[in-house]
């Protein structure tokens, strides 16, 4: 028994296969999900990481970063949306940390909530990268 | 050469260069198209579950009092996002979405309702543009390929007049124009409510079997709060990619029958000049005959 997952986004599907573990984070606290979990929608904390553990033994935890979104478990079926998300693989370091600083500094000067999330979901992103939570 | 000669040739150069442009711009939309369903289809799974996911809070709550979906008690004003193409050369896209929105307009007009208008795509704003009507607010640059960006900025724009009192300059109601592409042949432009939501009560059971009783992190209220407002990012983000689709197989459609009749005039030409081109042979034989009979004359005399 294995959890189907899928991450998707408005434009497009971003990861899908099959996982024995998925981990991500609401704005109550993280949630761990295994196979037979109860069916929940949960909202996303703003840039946070979802990992997923494919079920193949050997193969590496797949991180990805969201700004973003819901994600709902109903049999054994899980499905990420979020409305910004990347797989940290894909995650080019030097450049997010160039978009991270800038996004820091609109933030200084006292921009409004959106540039706040758009550090976090940065943030996330190098996390995301660096392959750890 | 006559000079009718070189008319008709003249013109039939210039039909053939005009048929090389719109054949090329056939094969170019042709080409498009298919990219244009397949981003209709990447964006599926995500408006399916967004809409299953509303659909779970809304069957699980008693009775939902959101702003979204709670009607106006007495509309004054009411918006009308209209989506149209940034380029031309798609035939009547753009004329009929424009007709449909200009009779919507009409009809709310008639029922007391001010109208403020949002447009997308560069052909819609000229349109307004050239006929002083007023817009709220205009988008343009991404009519052929739109993403989600496109769409959340849209949406930002269209729930913050959504949340603001129509003395503010507000809108009680948000209508959406956009034009869906139902086949390659057939693009139909189609006007309907997008805010406030309607929920309809149905006995019947979904066509997925029935859904699964959720638990709600943090609440249902929390749930729905931030759901709502990406639902409607994600209904507008299908029109922008259906009009996508829809301009890119009108313009096809357009480019294709312009190359046929250039290709029909052609032919008629090339008769045209046949003929012209006998017609002087005629005259030229005729003059010699002519001549050499009078030659002839001349000297038995």
């Amino acid at each position: 028994m294995t959890l189907r997952v899928e991450l998707v986004i408005p434009d497009g599907e971003v990861w899908a296969g099959t996982a024995e573990l998925v981990v991500a984070k609401t704005t109550e606290g993280d949630i761990g999900v295994l196979t037979n979990h109860a069916p929940v929608i949960g909202i996303l904390a703003e840039g946070s990481l979802v990992q997923i553990r494919p079920d193949q033994p050997g193969e590496p935890d797949v991180y990805a970063a969201v700004s973003g979104g819901f994600f709902s478990i109903a049999d054994n079926r899980v499905s990420v949306l979020a409305r910004q998300a990347r797989l940290g693989r894909d995650v080019d370091a030097g450049a997010t940390q160039q978009a991270l600083d800038e996004a820091l500094q609109r933030a200084d000067q006292g921009h409004g909530a959106e540039e706040q999330a758009d550090v976090k979901y940065y943030r996330a992103l190098l996390r995301a990268a660096g392959g750890s939570s | 050469m006559g000079a009718q000669l070189r008319a008709v040739r003249r013109r039939i150069r210039s039909v053939q260069s005009t048929a090389k442009i719109t054949r090329a711009q056939e094969l170019i939309a042709s080409s498009r198209i298919i990219k244009a369903q397949q981003r209709l289809h990447a964006a599926a799974p995500y408006a399916r579950e967004i809409t299953q996911a509303v659909e779970a809070v809304v069957s699980r709550s008693a009775n939902v009092d959101h702003p979204l979906t709670r009607p106006a008690a007495n509309p004054s004003r009411v918006g009308v996002l209209i989506l149209t193409s940034d380029r031309g050369f798609c035939g009547g896209f753009n004329a009929n979405v424009l007709r449909e929105a200009q009779s919507l307009r009409a009809l709310l007009a008639g029922n007391g309702l001010q109208v403020t208008t949002y447009v997308s795509g560069r052909k819609g704003i000229v349109w307004h543009r050239f006929r002083n009507l007023d817009m709220a607010a205009e988008w343009s640059g991404f009519s052929d390929v739109p993403a989600h960006a496109n769409a959340a900025e849209i949406t930002s724009v269209l729930l913050d007049a959504y949340g603001r009192d129509a003395a503010d300059g507000g809108v009680d109601e948000l209508y959406l124009v956009y034009t869906e592409f139902v086949s390659m042949l057939t693009q139909r432009p189609v006007a309907l409510r997008l805010l406030p939501l309607e929920i309809e009560e149905t006995t019947e059971a979904p066509p997925t079997g029935p859904l699964p009783i959720y638990e709600f992190e943090p609440s249902p209220e929390d749930v729905l709060n931030a759901l709502l407002p990406w639902y409607v990012e994600s209904r507008i983000l299908h029109a922008l990619l259906d009009s996508a689709a829809a301009e890119i197989a009108a313009r096809r459609r357009a480019m294709k029958s312009a190359t046929d009749n250039a290709n029909e005039l052609i032919e008629q030409l090339t008769r045209d000049a046949n003929k012209a081109r006998q017609a002087e042979i005629t005259q030229e034989i005729s003059e010699i005959v002519g001549g050499a009979n009078a030659l002839a004359e001349a000297s038995r005399e």
